[in-house]
């Protein structure tokens, strides 16, 4: 009789369906997955480590570059982090305007995955509808900060500037008449939150095709039904947070537990899971969606009514403006000090978490004082989330270790940092 | 100090007595400290005393405190700290605990605790060099295979010590002493409290 041995297959590092730079290492037997061994750090560029090299302000522009789905996101904790070492007071309008563009981001991140996931297990139209809509938010992300990912926003002590009054438009070329534009730039003549309200307006709507083409698809629920299924208690076990752990059925979520900023005063609901397997999820973070879009539109209705500062007048953080800087000695000192040793922040530690569409994203700082953090460590989500890789897959078929990669929504920007 | 935090302290001193080394609050979160010896049941006490109940641990991370504020220091140089979560209690805990031997620092993994830590401790160990026995898999995680020294300690260059590149004489990648020179731009600065009266 020949002596049977479990196969062992090597999963990427270049695997489409591995969301980045993912290698596992599968020992099989037959098709079925007998253990799984993640091999993660192919993308880790040691931010941390430079964090202690450069100066506050200076690496914020990192914290873009983790989780490069949810940039601001990220920044947000960031500087919530900062803010609580320096005891310093964010003007209302900057909260409004960091709570829209966080559910901007989550619905930034829930489209790019619902289109990832639906490639991976084979519904291919997906990726196309997501990233139609993806184009109009990334816009507004551009309109705000110049630059449609690495948006570097917010700042500690608010955001980098108000709103936008006005959008770039498209322009005739000889390729497009004056009237095929035409229709391109109707929603984009007014200013950002009119675009904002119109892209809010027809959102569900969109989320309804979506979920048509996917909630009671058979191919997709033979996907993804009973797949990874995770058990309330070992959540917990695992640490799991956001949508994860919410599609094992705990109700947790920083919006409504630990609300920072201007949760408490916006109204919006927490989907919860059922069975904790991967179609939960997806269901938990579809209505997901449909709450950040809730989320948005009554963050565009105080943002009309209430004008008003959107950066700490205190120019110790916050560089002052630039007019007066430039006719103002007092002004030109606390510019040039900013430039060019940067805050000072107090001797002490702070742990910051946000919800982050992937889960509790969280930053701890430690400060000796200096004008440079001592110590900076991301509490990344999909890192603990992918910690449980081996436990979900234990027992699937090879096809489904493609959708609990999927489920987890991981990103390597955070994983490997 | 708001009444959850002062219970989260009433109950913090009640169950664990004096294991806690000290206990602080600040910025509205609260700190303990234990000692190596006790770190295990102490953290095995957080989880399973029904008034505490941490059910998941956040986080965990090492830190190399050998040029805190600038200063010298003696003994005490590696840390291990934990965030711990609480979602019946909705409330957040720190743990501190300081390796005893600066030379080879090790610290009782909690992996039978809360499985999460798991990944932390590996990563604590390949970043700092922090051994936690008990562990079960403690192999490096995010430096590449064959790394030599552990990169977050405070006396490893930002540069490193090798580069990678491809050698056509040779056809194949080598490693090769750094080329670059460190610099900085910005120094690091640490101000005295009162500075520009803040």
């Amino acid at each position: 009789m020949p002596e049977l041995r479990n196969f062992t297959l090597n999963f990427g590092p270049q695997h489409p369906a591995a969301h980045g730079v993912l290698r596992m290492v599968l020992e099989l037997d037959g098709e079925v997955v007998m253990r799984a061994d993640p091999h993660i750090g192919l993308l880790h560029r040691a931010t941390e480590k430079l964090a202690e090299n450069k100066t506050w302000i200076q690496s914020l522009p990192y914290m873009d570059r983790l989780d490069y789905v949810s940039m601001m996101c990220n920044e947000h904790a960031y500087c919530l982090a900062v803010e609580k070492l320096l005891q310093i007071e964010v003007p209302l309008r900057a909260q409004y305007i960091r709570v829209m563009f966080d559910e901007i981001t989550r619905i930034l991140n829930h489209l790019l995955w619902v289109g990832c996931h639906g490639l991976d297990v084979g519904a291919m139209t997906m990726v196309l509808y997501a990233f139609r809509e993806r184009e109009d938010l990334v816009d507004a992300y551009e309109a705000v900060s110049g630059a449609r990912m690495h948006a570097a926003y917010y700042r500690p002590g608010g955001v980098y500037r108000d709103l936008p009054d006005r959008l770039p438009q498209y322009q005739e070329s000889k390729w497009k008449s004056a009237a095929q534009i035409k229709p391109f730039n109707e929603a984009r003549s007014g200013s950002l939150l009119d675009f904002l309200d119109d892209f809010v307006g027809r959102f569900p709507k969109l989320l309804d095709e979506y979920e048509t083409l996917l909630t009671d698809n058979r191919i997709w629920k033979q996907r993804l039904v009973n797949v990874g299924i995770v058990s309330p208690e070992r959540a917990l076990q695992r640490g799991f947070s956001g949508p994860m752990l919410r599609g094992s059925g705990i109700a947790w979520d920083l919006r409504k537990k630990q609300p920072y900023e201007v949760y408490d005063r916006l109204d919006f609901d927490i989907p919860v899971g059922v069975s904790g397997d991967s179609y939960d999820r997806y269901l938990v973070r579809m209505e997901e969606m449909r709450q950040s879009n809730r989320i948005v539109r009554q963050c565009i209705d105080w943002l009309r009514q209430n004008p008003g500062p959107v950066m700490s007048d205190n120019h110790k953080v916050a560089p002052p403006d630039r007019e007066a800087m430039k006719s103002n000695m007092e002004e030109l000192i606390h510019h040039f000090k900013l430039c060019t040793e940067g805050i000072h922040v107090p001797e002490g530690e702070a742990y910051s978490a946000v919800e982050h569409p992937k889960g509790e994203f969280g930053i701890y700082l430690l400060s000796d004082g200096a004008n440079k953090p001592y110590r900076l460590k991301i509490r990344a989500p999909g890192y603990v989330h992918l910690s449980a890789m081996d436990e979900m897959v234990r027992g699937h078929m090879l096809a489904d270790v493609v959708t609990i990669i999927g489920s987890q929504d991981v990103v390597f920007g955070e994983i490997d940092r | 100090m708001s009444a959850k935090l002062e219970a989260l302290s009433h109950n913090l001193q009640k169950h664990l007595g004096d294991r806690v080394k000290s206990l602080k609050v600040a910025l509205g979160e609260v700190t303990i400290e234990v000692d190596a010896a006790d770190y295990l049941d102490v953290m095995q006490a957080l989880r399973d005393q029904p008034e505490l109940s941490f059910e998941e641990l956040i986080d965990l991370c090492g830190v190399d405190y050998s040029t805190y504020g600038n200063v010298q220091r003696v003994g005490g140089r590696f840390a291990v700290v934990s965030h711990l979560l609480s979602i019946s209690h909705n409330w957040r805990l720190r743990v501190r605990c300081f390796a005893m031997d600066d030379n080879f620092p090790s610290l009782p993994s909690v992996t039978s605790v809360w499985s999460s830590v798991n990944w932390f401790e590996r990563e604590v160990f390949d970043l700092l060099g922090i051994v936690f026995p008990g562990h079960n898999d403690l192999r490096r995680i995010l430096t590449d295979y064959g790394f030599v020294g552990h990169p977050f300690r405070k006396d490893f260059p930002i540069s490193g010590y090798v580069e990678m590149r491809y050698d056509p004489e040779q056809q194949r990648v080598i490693y090769q002493p750094v080329t670059i020179e460190p610099r900085e731009v910005t120094p690091r600065i640490v101000r005295e409290a009162t500075y520009g009266n803040v």
